[in-house]
């Protein structure tokens, strides 16, 4: 089978999420990476680096720039007359471009697929998490998205693919980027760091959040995460919710500050490996998949926890 | 202008879903049903667009059992103005499902469709941007943030790094992310009156579209289920834990 992965990155370097999706195909097949932007060969040729990855298909147009949908899921569905599956992290770009893709094909998409069982057949999470569904494609042509906490990262460097340059497809001329406001961090990203911090309702708000997590976050060299409670309430940017419809989230170490433990926030990070829990309430649900507990108030326990590491 | 607002009824937030013991699927007996919470932020989010005097007509429409009238009912309640039920008992793929919404876009020929960015039962996210292919229009997906100037949106959007913004041509396809508005509760005069709306009941042959599934679920199982560890007597206790993992 002939693979297509959609390389995620910013026209500079090639992001993190492209790795997950890379193994998820390699065992399906033959890897083809699509490097789809303005100025970017130095992008495909750090794709072509990635180990097991054979062709690089390159393609740079202005139109490709900011990675509107509407100009590469067309282009998409043209390479895939010679390539049997879309692979697309499955991250806000790749969500947003692959069912594009996958309807132009007239083909269903398998969204956040968690392992590969076949050639055709994939597991995946469904109800947030609380069940898993094991699915079978009929079609000819697969379209999936991969959960990049479920695979392990291809490694970066020691690949020897090939690049080649395809024609665009052009500018649809429905959309247009306006700009982009990136939250700016020394810290490492939320849904590859091996430690993360995350703060609830209780935090009270913008001030109190920062003044308790940040420092702890710091100590531990941790990315800072958030339930949507906190999101909502405006502690921090949305792009910090880990859940159901935010991040999903599997670091070596998820402290949980003051969250109750929703199920749509266990969903996004019950796959870390030690989950740390502090709720001044003994009967919080996030005590029940919490491996270390302490029921305390988070305005004491905090500080000097931050204080004795 | 018209918007058009699809909405599907599914598991309400607050039940915690079970796996059927055969592994069919999620035992949905007896359980509570809702609007799946993201499309009563679109429903929403089109009353405030007619408010502001921006639209003339909102249409709701559900895939769905005959009991997704409810849901259509509740989005009437909350103000749309009149409603089509696509009814179906199988469960509709998101492929197929935006394969009927785009025969009634011909239709209705609405400026805006108006979704939710993923139905919290089966998570695929996928609908809006498949209607909008399908369509051959431009999407906004997961909006936090919607202007409307003249024939165009312009739609901020709550991506991984942050927020961005995008420019559409209408008509257009926006899919609804969290921070968009805070829905409104209907109040009891307006679910009344919602009763007395329109409320047409269509099938999936009406539109001539083939529904045929293409994936085929295999099973359905329960997740590795996480047990609770212990609870520590104080932070020194924390302290000591933590840095028996190695991570501080
Ligand atoms: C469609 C939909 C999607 C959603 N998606 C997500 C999602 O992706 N991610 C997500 O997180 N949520 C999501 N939610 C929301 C979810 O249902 C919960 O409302 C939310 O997770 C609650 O956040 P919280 O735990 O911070 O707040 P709360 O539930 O209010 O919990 C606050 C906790 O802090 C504790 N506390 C208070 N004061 C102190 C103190 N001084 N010291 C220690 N502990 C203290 C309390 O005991 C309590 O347990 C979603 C909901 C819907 C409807
Ligand atoms: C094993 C299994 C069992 C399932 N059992 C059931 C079940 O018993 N009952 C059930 O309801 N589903 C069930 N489903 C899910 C069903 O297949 C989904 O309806 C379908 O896959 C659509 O996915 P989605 O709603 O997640 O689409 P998404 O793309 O996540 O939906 C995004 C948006 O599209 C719109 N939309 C989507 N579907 C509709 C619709 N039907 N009508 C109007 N607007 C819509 C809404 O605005 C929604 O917010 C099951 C799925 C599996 C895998």
């Amino acid at each position: 089978m002939k693979t297509l992965v959609l390389v995620e990155h910013d026209n500079t370097e090639v992001k993190d999420a492209t790795l997950a999706a890379v193994t998820a195909a390699s065992k399906l097949g033959e890897v083809h990476l699509l490097v789809a932007g303005a100025d970017c060969a130095g992008v495909a040729d750090a794709a072509a680096k990635i180990a097991g990855v054979g062709k690089v298909h390159l393609a740079d147009d202005a139109a490709y720039k900011d990675m509107l949908a509407e100009n590469i899921a067309p282009l998409a569905a043209k390479l895939m007359a010679d390539h049997d599956a879309f692979v697309a992290p499955a991250t806000t770009t790749g969500k947003n471009i692959a069912p594009r893709v996958a309807a132009l094909l007239d083909v269903m998409q398998i969204s956040e697929v968690m392992s590969v069982e076949g050639d055709k057949t994939f597991t995946r999470p469904i109800y947030a998490g609380n069940a898993i569904a094991t699915v079978e494609s009929t079609e000819d042509k697969l379209v999936l998205t991969v959960r990049g906490t479920a695979f392990d990262k291809a490694e970066a460097e020691g690949g020897s693919g090939t690049v080649e340059t395809v024609e665009t497809t052009g500018n649809a001329g429905t959309s247009e980027f306006v700009s982009r406001e990136l939250a700016k961090s020394e810290r490492p990203e939320l849904t590859s760091a091996s430690v993360v911090v995350s703060g609830g309702r209780a935090l009270k708000d913008a001030e109190t959040f920062e003044e308790y997590i940040t420092p702890l976050a710091d100590k531990l060299g941790a990315a800072i995460g958030a339930s949507r409670a906190a999101v909502d309430a405006g502690y921090v940017p949305n792009d910090y919710q880990v859940g159901q419809t935010g991040k999903i989230v599997a670091p070596e170490a998820y402290f949980a500050i003051g969250i109750s433990g929703a199920i749509q926030h266990l969903a996004g990070m019950k796959d870390s490996k030690t989950i740390i829990a502090i709720n001044k309430d003994e009967d919080a649900p996030i005590f029940q998949v919490a491996d270390i507990g302490l029921v305390a108030d988070l305005f004491k326990a905090v500080p000097e926890l931050t204080e004795k590491l | 202008m018209k918007i058009l607002v699809p909405v599907k009824r599914v598991i309400d937030y607050n039940v915690k879903p079970r796996v059927k013991a055969d592994g069919s699927g999620v035992d949905l007996a007896n359980v509570k049903m809702s609007m799946n919470p993201f499309d009563e932020i679109a429903v929403e989010e089109a009353i405030r667009i007619k408010e502001a005097g921006n639209a003339e007509e909102i249409v709701a429409v559900s895939v769905g059992p005959a009991k997704a009238q409810e849901t259509l009912r509740t989005a009437l309640a909350m103000g749309a103005d009149r409603a089509i039920l696509v009814e179906s008992d199988e469960d509709l793929e998101p492929l197929a499902v935006a394969k009927i919404l785009k025969a009634i876009v011909e239709e209705e020929q609405p400026g805006l469709v108006l979704l939710g960015k993923q139905s919290i039962s089966d998570d695929s996210n996928q609908t809006g941007q498949m209607l909008a292919a399908l369509l051959d229009r431009p999407q906004g997906t997961f909006a936090n943030t919607i202007t409307l100037e003249g024939d165009s949106i312009t739609v901020k959007r709550e991506i991984d790094g942050g927020l961005e913004t995008v420019k559409l041509t209408l008509p257009a396809i926006v899919t609804t992310d969290l921070r968009l508005n805070e829905p409104r509760y209907a109040s009891l005069p307006n679910i009344m009156k919602a009763k007395k709306k329109p409320l047409d009941t269509k099938s999936p042959a009406d539109f001539g579209v083939d529904t045929a599934p293409r994936l085929k679920t295999l099973k359905v199982s329960e997740p590795p289920v996480r047990q609770a560890g212990e609870k520590v007597e104080d932070v020194d206790a924390l302290v000591a834990k933590i840095k028996a993992l190695g991570i501080a």
